[in-house]
This record gives structure tokens, C-alpha cells and sequence, in this order.
């Protein structure tokens, strides 16, 4: 008996894989994950979920409240407000993930050859002081301004507003990791700069990389909603989030249903995000996850 | 110290400087003639004339520039191409509502931020604990006009407890003045609030764990002394530095918040300058938010003296 409660004992470890492990222990993985999933799910498969098409326009039937036949309802134009959430997903993650991979390789890249190369980390911290000195949102407004509304500069805008914090995240790193011995035995043996970069520093940014990525994500659909909601941001004809509550607002006060749904999704989606951010540092920087 | 306060100080020049350049580099930067883009799409040739000759587009880039910082310098922000007022009159009539809405904000926020903070890392691992913290990851999800929105139809529209919109200035009555504010302050003050109560209760974690606060409480203090006296005090650097950093957070919230609740404040401004491609507003607003940014987080810095005196430089 007392060997069979030891078997148990030693061997429970051992069936739950490491995986499943991380994943229990972080549920806020999970949970996050979960709504993302769902949220991907809803925006690849838009157009056979019950959906008709977002734009087409029919006066007769306008602003009908949530009922059998138009879920969320219709706006101010007839358009079907459920099919338009639904396809104002595509825009959010688009404009999330897009902004995101945008602002996490430019800071990589500029973080690493700061770290490396001294006169260069002199001017480009500079200016990045200076950037990020200007409210991210405001400089992403300021930005959109400049040029013509279309998503690719949403994208683009939004990348830049959050560039300077990425590449401080970067540098921060290879600043430490470029004092370590392994890194100082790897240059005295006259490894190429760009080796060590790829080869020994690279891998050590990634995991804090991630983390930051998916707070660049969650803040990058909030200010494309802001944008949009302000009307400098995604063109009009595109339904996104931000542009339905944006066009809603004059008409809130009778039919606050067709900003109630584009904002609840948002809001569940960027919550997911921020979850599995969360989620991530815990499980991957147990350093950080300590401090907040 | 006086040494390190002067250095600091002039720290914050280049990082001006670099947001002056780019601020310049805003109109000059424009794919295409930034006269025909402010002009917009029914302008005559004769309009984009007028425009480029009243920003100066005509002289060579670095006379544009020495003159554009010259004016800059004497505190002339360039005149609205719309309103044809200067920009810092412009800036003068709306501060008041922007100023007024911040610090109500601010004052809010702290006040609902701290003390929540403060429990949750004394009570950690309890379902306070947890709420503030859900609390936190929430503030943080929800925009700031999806929430504005959600309050007026709760407070405003159901209930009839507040006003929907506007604002009216504190000279005209301090109950109608907090009626107007009340609902875009807790707005503007979630987001900031999250990040504040998330600092505090992660801050207070780590000092809760130091030696001198056990001595503390074996000595026989109270727990009220130990957290405020003790506690809290040794952990407001950390705080006060987010506080600084924080208000990015409140300037574009302002911006968002001014619009749903419809206050005529810098926030609007910078809105309506942005929809009517109005460069010089634009570059006004971005300065003069980028300036007030600095300021706050070199008085943070500063700060650092009088909260830890073991902080010399």
C-alpha cells in the first residue's frame, strides 16, 4: 500500500505534460485564448454566419431594434448591424495583429543595433525620447492627418505611435545581455557581430517580445477604434468597429444598439488580448509578473 | 542637488527639440503638396496658392524652419487656417474646460486608485484581491468612448441623473459644474485608475514583504500605521513615477472624452483641427500636449527628492 501511494505520488507529475501544466496554471491564458480563437473564428468565417452583406443599404427598414430577423438590429441607413459587427472583426484584428507585427519587428531591429552600436544608440534613443514624449494616441491622430485614410495607414500609423516602447524593451535587453560572459567568450572568439546578434542575443528578446506584442495588439485596436470614432481613422465605407459606433453617435440617444454591440465585441476582444498578455508574462517572464 | 536639478532641466531641451522637429516635420513629411491636401478635393488652384503661400511653403525648407522655431520661440504657434485666429488664442479659450476635466480626473482617480491598490496587496490572494485586479484588466479593455457612451445611457438616459452632455464652468455654479463633469471624469479616470491600482497593489506586494514592515507590526503598530505610515510611503516612487507616465494615458483619453461628451476643450480643438486638416492646430496641440507631458514627468522626477530622501544626486 505504502508503495502504491508512492507510485502514485512520484508518477502524477509525469502525466500531466508540461504544456497542460502551463495552461492550468495560467488560466488567464485559456480564457483569453478561448475569446481570441472565437473572435478569429467569427472574422474568417464572416460571410456564412447568417450574414448578409454589411454595406447593402435598404431605407425601408431603418433603425429596427434587435429582433428575430436582424439580431443586433439596423442602423440609421437599413444596413444590418449584426453583419457589420461581424465583419468589423476582420478590421480589428487585422489592424491588432498588423500593427503589432509592425511595431515588434521595427523594435527588434532598431533595439538590436542600438544595443551594438554606440553613435547610432546616441542619436536613436534621442529621437525616440522625443517620440515618446507625444501622447501615442495623439501622435497616431497627428499621423493620420498626414495622409489619406486607408487601412495600411492606420496600420502604419499606429506602428510608429508604438515604436519608441518596443525599442526600449530591445535595447533594455541587449544592454544587459551584452555584458554577460557568454556573449563577451562569443565576440573574444571572433564570432561576426551579426551571429551573436542572431544567434545569441536574438533568442532572449523573443519571450518578452511576445508579451509586449500582445499589449501592442490590445492597445493597437483601441486607438484604431478611437480613430475611426473620431473620424481619422479607417475609411468610412469599411466597416469597422469604430466607424459604426462613430456614425451612431449622433442617433445614440434612440438607438443606442448599434453602438452597444461593436462595443461590447471590441471591448471582449481587446479583454481577451490583455489576458493573454497577461497570461504570457506570467508563464514566460516570472520576473516581471511579480512587479504587476 | 541644485546641480541635478539644472541638469534635468536642460535634459528636457533636446527631447523638446526632437518633438519640435517632427512637429514640423508633420506638414513636410505629406505625400504630395500638403497645400492641396488641406485644401481638400474642390479646392481651385487659387486656394492652394493662397494656402501655401499663408504656411510659407513657397521659401526653401531650412528658412521655413529657422522661421517656424524663431516664431515658436517668442510663444507664436502660427495662425488656424480655418478660424484665421492665432493658435495660442485658440488654446486660451479652450483650456479651461481641459484643465478643469483633467484634474477632476486626476483627483477621482487617485483617490479610487490608491486605496484600492493598497488593499488588495494587503489582503493578497482574498477575492478583493481579485476583484481590483479584474477591475484592472477590465479598465484597461474597455475604450474610453464605448464606456462614456455605456455611463450616459445609465446615468443620463435611464436613470436621468445627469446631464448627457456639455459643460459648464466652475464661476457659474459648483453644482452644475460637477453635474457636467462627474460622468467624463469617471470616463477619462478608469483607464488611468486601472493602471494606478495595478502599480500600487504590485509595489505595496513587494514592500508588505521587507523585514522592517514585520518589525513594525511586531512592535504593535496598527494596521493602518503600518500600511500608510510605513508601507505606503517606502512604495510611492514607484507609484508616483506611473502617475507621471500615466498622463499620455489621460491626454488621449481627454481627446475621446471631450468629443462623446461634447466639452469644448483642447481635446475638441485637436479634433477639429485634425478633420479640417487645420495644420497649424495640429502642430499646436501635439507640442503643447507633448510639452505638458515632459513637464509633469520632469516635476515627477524632481519629486523623487522629498519622497525618498535616500535618493541623492
Amino acid at each position: 500500500m505504502a508503495t502504491a501511494a508512492l507510485d502514485i505520488a512520484v508518477r502524477r507529475p509525469k502525466r500531466e505534460s508540461r504544456w497542460r501544466r502551463a495552461l492550468r496554471r495560467h488560466p488567464t491564458i485559456v480564457f483569453g485564448g478561448t475569446i481570441l480563437g472565437l473572435m478569429v473564428l467569427i472574422a474568417i468565417f464572416a460571410p456564412y454566419l447568417g450574414t448578409v452583406d454589411p454595406q447593402s443599404v435598404s431605407p425601408a427598414r431603418r433603425l429596427r431594434w434587435p429582433q428575430e430577423q436582424w439580431w443586433f438590429g439596423t442602423d440609421m441607413m437599413g444596413r444590418d448591424v449584426y453583419s457589420r459587427t461581424l465583419y468589423g472583426a476582420r478590421i480589428s484584428l487585422i489592424v491588432g495583429l498588423g500593427a503589432a507585427a509592425l511595431a515588434t519587428a521595427g523594435g527588434l531591429l532598431l533595439g538590436l543595433l542600438t544595443g551594438f552600436i554606440r553613435w547610432f544608440d546616441a542619436v536613436l534613443m534621442r529621437v525616440m525620447d522625443g517620440l515618446m514624449a507625444i501622447p501615442a494616441v495623439l501622435l497616431a491622430i497627428a499621423l493620420m492627418a498626414l495622409t489619406k485614410a486607408s487601412l495600411e495607414n492606420v496600420i502604419i500609423a499606429i506602428a510608429i505611435a508604438e515604436l519608441p516602447r518596443v525599442t526600449r524593451l530591445v535595447r533594455g535587453i541587449v544592454l544587459t545581455l551584452r555584458e554577460q560572459p557568454y556573449v563577451e567568450a562569443a565576440t573574444a572568439a571572433g564570432t561576426p557581430l551579426l551571429r551573436t546578434l542572431f544567434k545569441h542575443i536574438l533568442p532572449n528578446t523573443l519571450a518578452p517580445l511576445l508579451v509586449q506584442g500582445t499589449f501592442v495588439c490590445a492597445s493597437a485596436m483601441i486607438t484604431e477604434a478611437i480613430l475611426s470614432f473620431i473620424g481619422a481613422g479607417t475609411p468610412p465605407n469599411i466597416p469597422s468597429w469604430g466607424n459604426i459606433m462613430s456614425e451612431a453617435r449622433s442617433i445614440f440617444q434612440v438607438a443606442w444598439y448599434i453602438v452597444l454591440f461593436p462595443g461590447v465585441f471590441l471591448s471582449l476582444t481587446v479583454l481577451s488580448v490583455n489576458l493573454l498578455g497577461d497570461g504570457l508574462r506570467d508563464l514566460l517572464d516570472p520576473r516581471l509578473s511579480r512587479r504587476l | 542637488m541644485f546641480a541635478y536639478v539644472v541638469r534635468r532641466i536642460l535634459a528636457t531641451v533636446p527631447v523638446m527639440g526632437v518633438v519640435a522637429v517632427f512637429v514640423f516635420a508633420l506638414l513636410h513629411l505629406t505625400p504630395g503638396d500638403p497645400a492641396v491636401m488641406i485644401a481638400g478635393d474642390i479646392a481651385t488652384e487659387a486656394d492652394i496658392a493662397a494656402i501655401r503661400a499663408k504656411l510659407g511653403l513657397d521659401e526653401s525648407l531650412h528658412i521655413q524652419f529657422g522661421t517656424w522655431i524663431g516664431s515658436l520661440l517668442r510663444g507664436d504657434l502660427g495662425i488656424s487656417i480655418f478660424t484665421n485666429l492665432p493658435v495660442t488664442r485658440l488654446i486660451e479659450q479652450r483650456l479651461e474646460p481641459t484643465l478643469a476635466l483633467t484634474v477632476t480626473t486626476l483627483i477621482v482617480s487617485l483617490a479610487i486608485a490608491i486605496p484600492l491598490g493598497v488593499v488588495a496587496a494587503w489582503k493578497a490572494g482574498t477575492w478583493i484581491d481579485s476583484a481590483v485586479m479584474t477591475f484592472a484588466v477590465l479598465g484597461f479593455s474597455v475604450p474610453v468612448f464605448v464606456l462614456g457612451l455605456v455611463l450616459i445611457l445609465v446615468f443620463s438616459l435611464s436613470l436621468d441623473w445627469l446631464p448627457v452632455q456639455g459643460y459648464t464652468p466652475i464661476r457659474q455654479g459648483f453644482g452644475p459644474f460637477l453635474a457636467n463633469i462627474i460622468l467624463p471624469s469617471v470616463t477619462l479616470g478608469v483607464v488611468y485608475a486601472a493602471l494606478i491600482a495595478r502599480i500600487t497593489r504590485a509595489t505595496m506586494l513587494d514592500v508588505l514583504a521587507q523585514d522592517y514592515i514585520r518589525t513594525a507590526e511586531a512592535k504593535g503598530l496598527g494596521t493602518g500605521a503600518v500600511l500608510l505610515g510605513h508601507a505606503l510611503k517606502n512604495a510611492s516612487v514607484p507609484i508616483v513615477t506611473v502617475v507621471g507616465i500615466g498622463i499620455a494615458l489621460l491626454i488621449s483619453g481627454a481627446i475621446v472624452t471631450e468629443t462623446v461628451f461634447a466639452i469644448p476643450g483642447l481635446g475638441r480643438l485637436t479634433v477639429d483641427g485634425i478633420l479640417k486638416r487645420d495644420y497649424p492646430i495640429i502642430q499646436g496641440m501635439v507640442l503643447l500636449f507633448s510639452g505638458i507631458y515632459v513637464l509633469i514627468n520632469l516635476l515627477v522626477d524632481l519629486s523623487y527628492m522629498f519622497l525618498d530622501p535616500r535618493i541623492r544626486y
